[in-house]
């Protein structure tokens, strides 16, 4: 049985035959059918909550699990909203006051956690893969919120909604993902996201950051912004993950500022409509100085919002997929 | 002690260049003769369409007893060993106490003689308690039967201890081993790095770090003129310097574990722990060096590698999983599946580098059938076609990823000191 739209004031169209996907793991698995699934039903969601303010009742009697074993904020608020706008309710858990912390395994805490009558689990981990551990060992969906520098579907997804929203379609586009690509979740899942909705793609930054090897996956690899700038129509501005590095790959903060900072000069050789975007946290004066994080061309806060609208669509298209299972 | 027969089967021993239908005879826990018209004895074992090898000889095996007992113990992991056709084994001081007091070496070979299975030579640590700082007593360690060094899995990560150990090893001729990997290069590695980590987001394993620590340990070897024995090799640019090195004539033998024979790294695309080895499973054209290093003998001896691990410690996010498969009772299967039927090596070589080769690095009295020597022997079925099941290993762990896997060959008979300790 499927889910149905059943709250009286909107009409959500139905999970089409095509989606037949329980969980959310990586956008890299995903058909170009998948995608726009998505995408259709967070443009949906978003217009049908009023811009992801009201309420509706389409996840009503379902119970969404946050499971972040590493912090977040964004997107654990972000999820929570989603889920609660939707009409579920929300279970959180954090790994420094669980069983975690007391020897328990991975597994164990989701088995656990799903025995509370869970329909899906919001994973974030730091280590690659342990959302599709999970995955393999419950009943219940599993939604990638993070995995190391994995992936961040949900992340790829928003920055997707939101140059579609802004120019209409992706096919066509020259976007550049710019700074530390070797540790990003955002960059890997904006990589698959956008190649299969026919954007060109440009991976931009330190030699030390920005494998040689995406050439073999049809990316542009490019170690200067400054060429590269004049050709794009979108620039995703990533934040160094200082977190994940052993050894220092640049000299120092300053130097990268000064080869991959975002700023006003570098705007100048900027077309005219360029989309200024960035996965947060910014970082002021690193990789994008303030009067470009605030100025004309950012869609930063629109990233923020339509994160909302692509979880809802996430978590409805899952557990849904779910229940036909 | 009742005379066994085996009557027809191919008997190839590498050892005297031995490949010929005939059959051979087995008096008094010794191989009394090959030939026809042998008579008869107690037992007869009828082996036409089979191979009759010297029995395998495996030279990279953890035990893990004493210390962790939940991976496997010194009587499990030698039925194991039986299971998988191997009649003798050396085994890694990686265990808790290590292996670096003569107490430690005796028991192990009291445990080992108590489950009464292959028979079992110890690797004695390089140095006290595997820290890479001080010596141990190689000398009383060898008195009391340890016969060889080595601190695998851990590298000899300091050069000038490994070369004062190489040197001393000299006088008493014994083989130091060696896992070449710069800890440096590899810290927090998961897999072999290349184009499927990166799309992965898994740390790497570069090839830099076996390849820079294999040319330092190969100049060291030939310096000291000491015997090292490269285990885990992984990588064309360590076949390379190791051809050259026996080139020029350095003293050295090296060996690679199966699973880097035939697995690359998009098997861990998965994210299935039991992949996770060390070395990694690397690329195609690694795989094609070590190939071609094993037809030319530059690779001389195939290992199990087997490191077994209890299914909780894989059970777990990838970097918190422990390295290691449970692969001596596949070894073979997956050697002629892998090696055999698809034309790289034949029977003779094969067997060499599961026999003859091992005995002769760790320089054991083994891997051979010439007449007089203690019948150890395994019998080869090279057609049986059988499916692996993890359940039925003897191993207490099941940490493999082939489980259900079809295979081709499979050790059918096993005779250790002219007892037969398995047929099928």
């Amino acid at each position: 049985m499927k889910v149905t739209a059943t709250d009286s004031a909107v009409d959500i169209s139905p999970v089409p035959d095509t989606w037949q996907r329980r969980h959310l793991l990586g956008l890299e698995a995903l058909s170009k059918d998948d995608i726009l699934t998505l995408l259709h039903t967070a443009v949906e969601l978003k217009a049908a909550t009023g811009g992801c303010r009201d309420k509706l009742s389409i996840l009503q009697g379902k119970t969404i699990a946050n499971m972040f074993f590493e912090n977040s904020t964004r997107t654990r608020n972000s999820f929570s909203l989603a889920a609660r706008r939707l009409g579920a309710d929300t279970v959180e858990f954090s790994a420094s006051s669980s069983s975690l912390s007391k020897g328990e395994t991975l597994i164990d805490t989701a088995k656990t956690i799903e025995a509370m009558n869970v329909d899906a689990m919001v994973v974030r981990h730091s280590t690659p893969g342990s959302p599709h551990l999970l995955s393999q060992n419950v009943g219940c969906s599993i939604l990638n919120a993070g995995d190391g520098p994995h992936e961040h579907p949900t992340q790829g997804m928003l920055d997707i909604m939101t140059i579609f929203e802004q120019r209409g379609t992706l096919e066509g586009l020259t976007v550049a993902m710019v700074g530390d690509i070797t540790y990003s979740r955002t960059a890997r899942s904006n990589i698959w996201g956008l190649k299969k909705l026919g954007a060109h793609v440009i991976v931009c930054g330190p030699s030390t950051l920005v494998s040689k090897a995406w050439e073999d996956f049809g990316v542009e690899v490019s170690y200067s912004l400054d060429n590269i700038i004049p050709r794009c129509d979108v620039l995703n501005l990533l934040r160094i993950q200082f977190e994940r590095q052993y050894t220092r790959p640049f000299p120092s903060v300053r130097e990268y500022a000064f080869l991959y900072g975002m700023n006003r000069k570098r705007m100048e050789q900027a077309k005219d409509d360029i989309l200024i975007m960035a996965p947060g946290p910014i970082n002021r004066g690193v990789e994008i100085t303030p009067d470009v994080a605030d100025g004309p061309h950012s869609v930063i806060l629109h990233q923020v919002t339509n994160g909302i609208a692509v979880r809802m669509a996430a978590l409805y298209l899952t557990t849904s997929a779910n229940q036909q299972a | 002690m009742p005379s066994i027969i085996i009557r027809n089967g191919r008997i190839i021993d590498p050892s005297q260049s031995l490949d010929e239908v005939a059959d051979l005879l087995i008096q008094d826990g010794k191989i009394a003769a090959i030939g026809t018209d042998l008579g008869t004895a107690d037992k007869e074992i009828e082996a036409t369409g089979k191979i009759v090898s010297p029995g395998l000889v495996d030279t990279h095996v953890q035990l893990r007893e004493p210390g962790f007992e939940e991976d496997e113990t010194i009587e499990s992991g030698t039925a194991a060993a039986i299971n998988g056709g191997f009649t003798s084994i050396a085994c890694l001081p990686n265990t808790s106490p290590t292996t670096d007091t003569q107490a430690q070496v005796q028991f192990i070979q009291q445990k080992a003689s108590q489950a009464n299975n292959c028979h079992v030579f110890v690797i004695a640590c390089v140095s006290k308690n595997r820290e890479g700082q001080e010596l141990a007593e190689m000398g009383i360690l060898a008195q009391a039967g340890a016969v060889a060094f080595s601190d695998a899995p851990h590298p000899l990560q300091k050069t000038d201890l490994f070369r004062r150990a190489l040197e001393y090893s000299r006088m008493f001729d014994v083989p130091i081993l060696d896992h070449p990997e710069i800890p440096e290069l590899s810290q927090s590695g998961l897999m072999h790095s290349g184009s499927i980590s990166m799309v992965l987001g898994l740390s790497g394993m570069h090839p830099d770090s076996e390849e820079l620590a294999t040319g330092r340990d190969l100049r060291l070897a030939e310096t000291t003129g000491a015997r090292l024995h490269l285990m885990d090799i992984s990588t064309e640019g360590s076949v390379e310097l190791i051809r050259r090195a026996k080139g020029r004539g350095v003293n050295v033998s090296s060996e690679i574990c199966i699973a880097n024979l035939h697995l690359t790294d998009e098997v861990m695309r998965t994210f299935d722990s039991n992949y996770k080895v060390n070395p990694p499973l690397r690329s195609q054209s690694h795989i094609d060096a070590c190939i071609a290093g094993l037809q030319d003998g530059t690779i001389d001896v195939i290992t199990s590698g087997h490191a077994p691990r209890a299914s909780e410690k894989k059970m777990t996010e990838l970097d918190q999983a422990p390295f290691g498969m449970s692969q001596i009772e596949i070894t073979l299967g997956l050697a002629i599946t892998n090696l055999v039927v698809p034309g790289h090596l034949d029977f003779p070589t094969l067997i060499r580098k599961l026999s003859t080769n091992p005995a002769k690095a760790l320089k054991l009295d083994k891997g051979t059938l010439s007449v007089g020597t203690t019948a150890d022997v395994t019998i080869i079925d090279p057609k049986v076609t059988w499916k692996v099941d993890s359940n039925q290993f003897a191993s207490l762990s099941t940490n493999t990823p082939f489980n259900e896997l079809t295979l081709t060959g499979r050790a059918e008979t096993v005779i250790v000191d002219g007892t037969i300790k398995l047929q099928r």
